[in-house]
């Protein structure tokens, strides 16, 4: 087994609205930033565990997401690969 | 009738859900303390409102991973009533007992006011003892009381009248005016498909008595209460 770091960014699905988000583009348009198009904010979740490869690792963590982490019904998420420690 | 009251790290209403059972329908209520594995034979189990485990990660998500849940989506899948408000309501959906999830609220406001909902179906275990129709002043208190399923389960809750109590405005319609955290349909209260796990956001414990602004909660309870002995 090696230690393995695994992230996770968890987004608001696309075509929910997210009025977080809205208030985050909203506040950097009147800063000046005129070119933003949209801001979404969720979540990043780091993941330390052990597992036997950088495969088994994504794919436990892929478990997570499915089962705590995001919640299917609102949230997408995005894995990075996962990094040895 | 025996009611049991989850008690999750965090919840805040199960006291105010206790007195709802004990002094306003004078049945016996318990306390069911969530690393238990024991519904102490209850009828009814409430999952009442509050910021269980802080509201990490989601609210409810990780309530719903708790040792009593397992228990209580037992009951539930026997068809036993199951009656979710607010953190409960949060709880329920993401433990899938009900469809769709709470989101933060549109305005990304706390809101804490009484509202206005209209009772959509009369005929469930909750409700019957209200009218169709029939307006109701009912405090919320939430941050993230939006409610959200995509668009077939939204017709599915439509066509099956799943959707139970909605928010209206001053005319008793469900405008956005009277919507108070932007929920689809101006959902705030749903049953499962078969009628007997109800969600809301609105609190009907804390509408007992007039004297703090409106005792139309009380006929929710004794709805339970008939449909339960009948």
């Amino acid at each position: 087994m090696t230690a393995f770091r695994v992230s996770v960014h968890i987004t608001p699905r696309r075509g929910i609205l997210d009025p977080q988000g809205k208030a985050v583009e909203g506040a950097l348009h009147s800063l000046g930033f005129t070119g933003v198009r949209g801001v979404h904010v969720g979540r990043y979740v780091v993941v330390d565990t052990n597992a036997e490869n950088a495969t088994a690792a994504e794919n436990t963590v892929r478990s997570m997401c499915e089962r705590l982490l995001a919640n299917p019904v609102i949230e997408d998420f995005e894995i990075e690969p996962a990094s040895p420690q | 009738m025996k009611f049991g009251i989850v008690t999750f790290p965090g919840s805040n209403c199960d006291y105010d859900a206790f007195h709802a059972v004990v002094d306003s329908l004078d049945e016996k209520a318990v306390y069911l303390w969530h690393k238990d594995h024991d519904l102490q034979d209850c009828d009814v189990v409430i999952l009442p409102g509050g910021f269980s485990y802080g509201d990490y990660l989601r609210a409810g998500a990780i309530a719903r991973f708790s040792p009593i849940m397992s228990e209580v989506s037992a009951h539930a899948r026997l068809g036993a009533p199951v009656v979710a408000i607010c953190n409960g309501f949060q709880i329920a959906c993401e433990a899938g007992l009900l469809p769709g999830a709470l989101l933060k609220n549109e305005s990304l406001q706390f809101v804490s006011a009484p509202v206005t909902l209209r009772v959509e179906n009369a005929r469930t275990r909750y409700t019957s003892e209200y009218e169709f129709g029939q307006t109701l002043t009912i405090p919320v208190a939430h941050g993230e009381g939006r409610y959200t399923a995509d668009a077939d389960t939204l017709d599915d809750l439509e066509s099956r009248e799943q959707i139970v109590f909605r928010y209206v405005d001053s005319r008793g319609k469900p405008t956005a005016a009277g919507n108070p955290n932007g929920s689809a349909n101006n959902i705030a209260g749903i049953v499962s498909r078969e009628g007997n796990v109800l969600g809301m956001m609105p609190h009907p414990e804390r509408a007992l008595d007039p004297l703090l602004g409106s005792d139309d909660g009380l006929a929710f309870f004794q709805s339970i209460l008939a449909a339960v002995a009948a």
